[in-house]
């Protein structure tokens, strides 16, 4: 039997008050932006911000409670620009999105940082203060891959080297995490930027590093269209991932249809459902007809666990249709019981 | 097929002209705002202050006018009126279009947000976007006013699509719209209308999109009615030649910010529409010197020859402080003049333009 569990890959949009309050505290500079070593009235706002994101999983009734990422002012690529071995520069376009972020160019050895963890350690504290407060935590983290692609070296001076050295740096970066359920890797260079022919072993490899860190079950969250064939039957057999997330919305969900049905599956397997780029809300039911849809497709795939959640990081949307996006994906598990 | 730029470029040439050469100077059309009108925009807001909406029309009135006359005082052949009343430029058009709404804003970098609005149903013209902002720029300025209109590829791309099978059908239906609206544009006096689409930046493999759309645009627009296209900051190899099949009259771009380096991609096969080239950095704070703008000037004739050049900076220049964007401005008016005057004395080799003669 399936268990089908609601959760989301981090990363949310903050509150429209958090928005003004930072912006008065911070700036709108790129030198205004986060450097890890916050505090006073902008740490203080960003506990606020975390115990609110909380609270929205909880209220909606997720399966699994993130923190949510508010300080991520950089999106995925933010544990490199806090990261001292780390200068930013310039501001780069993120994917082809109307969003940006600061250049990380990498130029020491990638060291213990520990501001993950932090998060991490803050949203367990919040939960277990909650009525639910054996709420399971899910941790989230950009895949090395897509980290990798996202930054610049200036050290390491060779391409799998510096995929190495990111997947190293993210590795020990999890040891230091507090007990999760989940960890969602977003790997969205996968589908937009691919390991080129021949390199596909090196990102598995990458990938499997930070898996193996962690005894939490790995989803490895892809997204924006469907996975080349041959990196997809890589990824199933070599990353060590529990699942491999697969967007259903972007893109043509036939070929990902077509390389479940061509090259099996993961043991579990996370399905992006609702559309983190677009407000229109989805209804449970409807959400719950793409799980069935998709399960139906690949009848010879019996999933432990088969994960509902966002094509994308929800950061995309405006407050009120973030929240609107967790509810559906919340009902929806319970449309499918 | 590009339009006809030789019809109605002459109507902008000064009948005081200084030189034999005319390069057309313009600006791509926001500007900063006084200080003072921020102040005002955020009263109005304020429950308890009683500078009410009929108090911010006369700050807007008042802002336009200055700026419009901040612009001619700079020299430039065309002014606009810096966008003063505009807030952003997806969010001005999406408030007077019927079918969107808006739930708040979303994140663009860092702390830098926009209140990008969703399309719920068919989008339909409810009341004038621009025509009244025309008639009073018109009203006050000496000079011919150029109206920068956000584009339906960009208002339809950079908005959430709830209502439309897809966003292209979307941007078709925009398009009718802002044909509708230049339309009435015209009816006003209108001859020159720049359709800003920075979003085509974004997702360059669209361009057929764009030129389906700028045909919609420009259907029943007479040629004496300048049209142009300005996108900015991109890998301009992907839609390039293929903008030579576009409706347009003149092609606005941001080559400076790049240090020029894709002008080799405009120069092969020949540059159809007149070139609008971005000499001044809109990214900069720094006031490049005339002769420095000069040079980039040069760039421009590298693609087309003098009569086909227009001289505007890289982008709009709201960001700037609003002394930057003035010295900029008035350098860059004098930079045109200058290398004007040197093309009529046989100073510059049309043919090796960056060869010091």
């Amino acid at each position: 039997m399936t268990e089908r569990v609601a959760a989301t890959p981090g990363i949310y949009p903050l509150p429209d008050w958090a928005k003004g309050t930072l912006s008065d505290l911070k700036g709108h500079q790129k030198g205004d932006l986060l450097s890890g070593d916050e505090g006073g009235e902008i740490a203080e706002t960003y506990d606020e911000v975390r115990a609110e994101f909380v609270d929205d999983q909880l209220e909606a009734g997720l399966d699994r409670v993130v923190e949510g990422e508010g300080r991520w002012d950089d999106m995925i690529a933010h544990p490199l620009t806090v990261h001292e071995s780390v200068e930013t520069g310039g501001i780069v376009r993120y994917y082809d999105n109307n969003n940006f972020y600061r250049d990380p160019r990498v130029v020491d050895d990638l060291g213990f940082s520990g501001d993950v963890a932090a998060e991490l350690e803050a949203a367990a504290d919040l939960i277990a203060g909650t009525d639910a407060g054996d709420a399971p935590l899910a941790a989230t983290l950009p895949g090395p891959y897509s980290l990798a692609t996202l930054a610049t070296d200036e050290h390491y001076g060779d391409e799998g080297a510096f995929q190495a050295a990111i997947a190293d740096f993210l590795a020990g970066e999890l040891e230091a995490f507090p007990a999760h359920e989940t960890l969602f890797l977003l790997e969205p260079s996968l589908v937009t930027n691919p390991p080129a022919d021949g390199t596909e072993e090196r990102a598995t490899d990458a990938i499997a590093t930070v898996a193996g860190a962690t005894d939490a079950d790995v989803v490895v969250q892809t997204y924006w269209g469907a996975l080349d064939e041959k990196l997809y039957a890589h990824l199933v057999d070599e990353a060590d991932a529990d699942a491999l997330g697969l967007d259903l919305v972007a893109g043509d969900r036939d070929d990902t249809v077509y390389n479940v049905q061509e090259y099996g599956a993961t043991d579990s397997v996370s399905l992006g459902l609702v559309d983190g780029q677009n407000t229109l809300i989805e209804e449970p039911e409807t959400v719950a007809e793409r799980v069935e849809w998709f399960e139906g497709q690949v009848p010879a795939a019996d999933f432990e666990t088969t994960y509902l959640t966002p094509n994308t990081e929800l950061f995309y949307l405006p407050e009120n249709k973030y929240r609107a996006k967790l509810n559906a994906l919340a009902a929806a598990t319970e449309v499918l019981e | 097929m590009v339009r006809n730029p030789s019809a109605n470029r002459a109507q902008f040439r000064p009948t005081d002209h200084p030189n034999e050469s005319f390069l057309l100077t313009t600006v791509v059309g926001s500007y900063p705002k006084p200080k003072w009108l921020n102040r005002a925009d955020e009263l109005v807001e304020d429950p308890d202050s009683k500078f009410d909406d009929d108090d911010l029309e006369e700050a807007h009135d008042d802002a336009c006018r200055l700026i419009t006359h901040e612009h001619e005082r700079a020299g430039l052949d065309t002014v606009v009126d810096g966008e003063m009343r505009r807030n952003e430029m997806v969010e001005f058009f999406a408030e007077r279009i019927d079918g969107y709404e808006f739930n708040g804003p979303v994140k663009v970098w860092g702390h830098n947000y926009f209140d990008k609005p969703s399309v719920v149903e068919d989008v339909a013209y409810d009341e004038p976007w621009l025509v009244d902002e025309f008639a009073f720029t018109t009203n006050v300025a000496e000079r011919p006013v150029k109206v920068p209109i956000t584009g339906p590829y960009t208002l339809g791309f950079w908005a959430f699509n709830e209502a439309y099978p897809s966003t292209e059908e979307l941007v078709y239906d925009l398009a009718d719209l802002v044909n509708e609206e230049i339309e009435k544009l015209v009816e006003a006096g209108a001859r020159y209308v720049q359709i800003d689409e920075p979003a085509l930046a974004t997702t360059p493999e669209d361009h057929a999109i764009v030129g389906e759309a700028l045909d919609r645009i420009v259907s029943g627009i007479d040629e004496d009615v300048r049209i142009g296209l300005h996108v900015c900051y991109g890998d301009y190899s992907r839609i390039y030649p293929e903008i030579n099949d576009f409706p347009i009259d003149e092609f606005d771009v941001e080559l400076c910010n790049g240090d020029y380096e894709q002008i080799p991609t405009f120069q092969d096969p020949e540059f159809e529409p007149d070139l609008a080239l971005g000499v001044v950095d809109a990214h900069t704070a720094e006031i490049e010197p005339v002769e420095e703008i000069k040079a980039n000037i040069r760039q421009g004739l590298r693609v087309v020859p003098p009569e086909k050049l227009t001289i505007s900076p890289d982008c709009g220049l709201k960001l700037l402080p609003r002394e930057i964007a003035y010295g900029k401005t008035e350098n860059m008016v004098e930079a045109a003049r200058q290398v004007e005057a040197e093309i009529d004395a046989g100073e510059i080799d049309l043919d090796a333009p960056l060869a010091d003669d």
